[in-house]
């Protein structure tokens, strides 16, 4: 508990997976990042000129990174999408930035106020958004405890349900296809997904496109690479429509219905 | 299956998916003998297979937080979807 000195200023979205869920977590390592920041300038610039200067590093920015931090010192590119000042008062500049995962943005803060001349650094941090997951599903450590609590000391385990997400919620930003129940368990023992087994897919996919391979339940069996578009699935009565690359669902969760090499029953639906 | 295209219609809308369905097979079901619409699971399997998006406090690292987290479930495993800064990935 003690610990942290190292950015206590530093609050906001982090998602986290549980047991079995871990595995699918790096999907959103490196996806878009969204802050809002306060920065304090070490003098006073008219506001137009902070604007002015902070609008020049939406783009292609290069970043040194600092000097302690876990990742090779050498100068990277990222990219920031979007930055809007939201108040300045004074000699404080509260602002919000849409950015590449990795960009540093006390780095930012700091490039800011060399270019301005009165320099400047980050006074306080906070993610409001990674990846598809927003400040407004955050639930703080307080509220996890005590529906945890609720669950364990009165068996009601409503709160935490509603304070939690399934793993499903991980791949949501891909696009999805949903395969029959036969051709599940196939699929779990890391099987490609043959034309046959699908029952219906989002439009758009293309070849080599990342897609989530789930049950009509619902439920994410795994995620996997296109091996056609959307439209030569709809029309293939065979052939292979996808390559699982991560495998999420435990095989076994749905019943064997393919064919084993060397006999036993059971039909062969993809 | 009515709750498990609710479900995935949930997904979409979490992830900004704003692609239109389109049915390969219309006459398939599913059979509830086995499987869960993620929501109904059990709560042993819906910790198991979950997530939290947590607001994370000021004071701790991004690691420690999970280190509560796991604590806290008492599950063997959990990690973050990208550490806060200092080193933001």
């Amino acid at each position: 508990m003690g610990a942290g000195r190292g950015d206590p200023k530093v609050t906001g979205v982090l998602p986290v997976a549980l047991a079995s869920a871990t595995k699918l977590i790096g999907l959103i390592m490196h996806s878009v990042k969204e802050y809002v920041a306060l920065m304090e300038l070490h003098r006073e610039v008219d506001p137009s000129r902070v604007e002015e200067v902070l609008r020049m590093f939406v783009g292609k920015i290069y970043q040194k990174p600092p000097l302690r931090s876990s990742v090779k010192r050498s100068l990277r590119v990222r990219e920031i999408y979007e930055i809007e000042i939201l108040e300045i008062e004074g000699r404080h500049v509260l602002f919000r930035v849409r950015c590449q995962s990795g960009t540093y943005i006390r780095k930012l803060c700091h490039d800011v106020g060399l270019i301005l001349g009165v320099e400047a650094h980050m006074r306080e941090l906070r993610r409001i958004a990674t990846a598809h997951f927003r400040e407004d599903m955050a639930v703080t450590l307080h509220e996890l405890s005590e529906a945890l609590f609720i669950w364990r000391e009165l068996k009601d385990d409503s709160f935490l349900r509603k304070r939690m997400l399934p793993a499903e919620a991980i791949v949501a930003h891909l696009p999805k296809i949903v395969v029959k129940d036969s051709a599940v368990d196939a699929i779990a023992h890391g099987a490609q997904l043959a034309a046959p087994g699908v029952v219906k897919l989002h439009e758009g996919i293309s070849k080599g496109d990342l897609v989530a391979l789930m049950t009509m339940k619902g439920e994410l069996i795994a995620v996997a690479r296109a091996e056609m578009s959307t439209e030569e699935i709809l029309q293939a009565s065979r052939g292979i429509v996808a390559t699982p690359q991560r495998v999420f669902m435990e095989p076994g969760t749905y019943p064997r219905m393919w064919k084993r090499k060397g006999g036993e029953s059971g039909e062969a639906r993809s | 299956m009515k709750r498990g295209e609710e479900f995935l219609e949930f997904l979409d809308k979490l992830g900004n998916v704003n692609r239109r369905w389109v049915v390969k097979d219309p006459n398939e079901t599913t059979s509830d003998k086995y499987g869960y619409v993620p929501w109904d699971r059990p709560i042993d399997l819906f910790i198991k297979k979950g997530m939290v998006v947590v607001d994370k406090p000021p004071g701790p690292t991004s690691h420690e937080v999970v280190a509560w987290i796991k604590r806290m479930f008492n599950v063997e495993k959990a990690g973050h979807g990208g550490t806060l800064e200092p080193s933001p990935r």
